[in-house]
């Protein structure tokens, strides 16, 4: 049955080349675990986007039941941990994958560099990772503040003051992240835009031109 | 040969022509949809100013030389949020009778002294262990540089015996 419906599919689109150009490259023995177990270290950047996955996947569910409104916010987020059918685990695989996808992001850097794959001609891709780097940390940034509890709170005063010490736009800077002189209503709406809808927006894009360059130059070569 | 010839009597080809047009129109168009977003993302910047003064306590209800906390309320709009906010300020009864009404908020990053310690620092902040006299000056070598923020006092509400606080502001380190 699916085999027929993917056949039917297939005959009016021509489907198969795309996919196969996509999917059908050699995979470089110098990067396959099954020859030889320390090549795992090139897993890290699959893994770090596998998690980038349950991140995405876990954050749309989550916003069926978060408000981003200073009233409710706290009790939204208390209603999911503790009321919502296995929200703790939703929540959880949302709370601990923001540490792991930074963990992944970094154990992926530290192969990069140490085998000296962000040497020519592959600099623009480390330019890109970087970039990549920056808004990941932009992500835990802002979903810190969302539960809106004391926790949140005075980090988000702390990382707004932080902003605020740079020197002349400083306290531009920071009126223009918190959304005014004091952290309150227009900072959580702001953070909850950036989080939810210009961060993986940016992402997404990035992600593009890393894998792109990836499948466009191959893999670095062994040590 | 005489194609560059051709290209210099007309000046603009039909295909740059076409390019510039079609690009321009894209540029407009683009330009037009992000140009609003850009002052309604700077909004917040034309709404910060400065606020009124507001009772906080009586004069008589200091005595020289030891900082009371004071709690008083502020009406404050935050959005399409209103609300009471409650603040506070540690005020200073100097010898010459003057007042010092200090933030409570830690100059370093912005968390909560406490007030009332024992010794030379009267203040303590918990987020980074800065300690400050009860002027508000900073203990040297702790993280907080500047001393604690003042509210402005109403001089006249003064002379009527009352303490009425305003707007923040920073003390030179
Ligand atoms: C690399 C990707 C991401 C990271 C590192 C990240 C990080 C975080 C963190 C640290 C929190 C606070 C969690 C807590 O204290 O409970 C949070 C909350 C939240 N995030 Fe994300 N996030 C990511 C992607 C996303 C995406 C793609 C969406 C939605 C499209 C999303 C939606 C949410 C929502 C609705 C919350 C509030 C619920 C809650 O606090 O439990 N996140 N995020
Ligand atoms: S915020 Fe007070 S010591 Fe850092």
């Amino acid at each position: 049955m699916l085999k027929k419906t993917y056949d039917w599919i297939d005959e009016r689109l021509g489907v198969t080349p795309i996919w196969r150009d996509i999917a059908d490259h050699e995979v470089p023995a110098h990067v396959n675990p099954a020859n030889k177990m320390s090549a795992f270290i090139y897993c890290f950047g699959g893994l770090t986007f596998l998690i980038i996955t349950t991140q995405i996947i876990s954050g749309m569910f989550l916003a069926m039941y978060y408000v981003p409104d200073i009233v409710n916010a706290y009790n939204s987020v208390k209603y999911i941990t503790d009321e919502v059918l296995l929200g703790q685990i939703v929540r959880g695989m949302h709370f601990w994958g923001a540490s792991l996808v930074i963990i992944m992001m970094f154990l992926h850097m530290l192969r990069v560099f140490f085998t000296g794959s962000y040497k020519a001609p592959r600099e623009l891709n480390w330019v890109v990772g970087v970039l990549i780097f920056m808004v990941v940390m932009g992500f835990g940034f802002t979903g810190y503040l969302l539960p809106w509890d004391q926790k949140a709170y005075w980090a988000t005063q702390v990382g707004a003051n932080i902003a605020a010490s740079v020197p002349v736009v400083g306290p531009y800077i920071r009126i223009l992240l918190v959304g005014g002189a004091d952290l309150g209503a227009l900072t959580l709406t702001r953070f909850f835009a950036i989080h939810v809808f210009f961060l993986p927006a940016a992402l997404l894009v990035l992600l593009g031109l890393h894998f792109f360059m990836i499948r466009k130059q191959g893999i670095s070569g062994p040590l | 040969m005489n194609d560059n010839n051709q290209k210099d009597k007309e000046g603009l080809s039909r295909r740059q022509f076409l390019t510039y047009a079609l690009g321009g129109t894209g540029a407009f168009m683009a330009a037009a949809i992000t140009m609003p977003m850009i002052p309604f993302t700077v909004d917040p910047l034309r709404r910060v100013g400065a606020g009124n003064f507001v009772e906080a306590a009586k004069v008589s209800d200091f005595e020289v030389g030891v900082p009371k906390k004071v709690e008083f309320t502020v009406h404050k709009k935050d959005g399409w949020v209103e609300s009471d906010v409650k603040l506070s300020a540690w005020v200073l009864k100097k010898q010459d009778g003057t007042f010092l009404a200090m933030s409570p908020i830690c100059t370093h990053l912005g968390c909560q002294v406490n007030g009332g310690k024992e010794g030379d620092y009267f203040f303590h902040c918990p987020c980074h262990d800065s300690f400050f006299t009860k002027d508000g000056v900073p203990k040297p070598g702790v993280p907080a540089t500047r001393p604690l923020d003042t509210y402005a006092i109403d001089e006249n509400a003064l002379k009527e015996g009352k303490l009425a606080l305003g707007a923040i502001s920073q003390r030179k380190a």
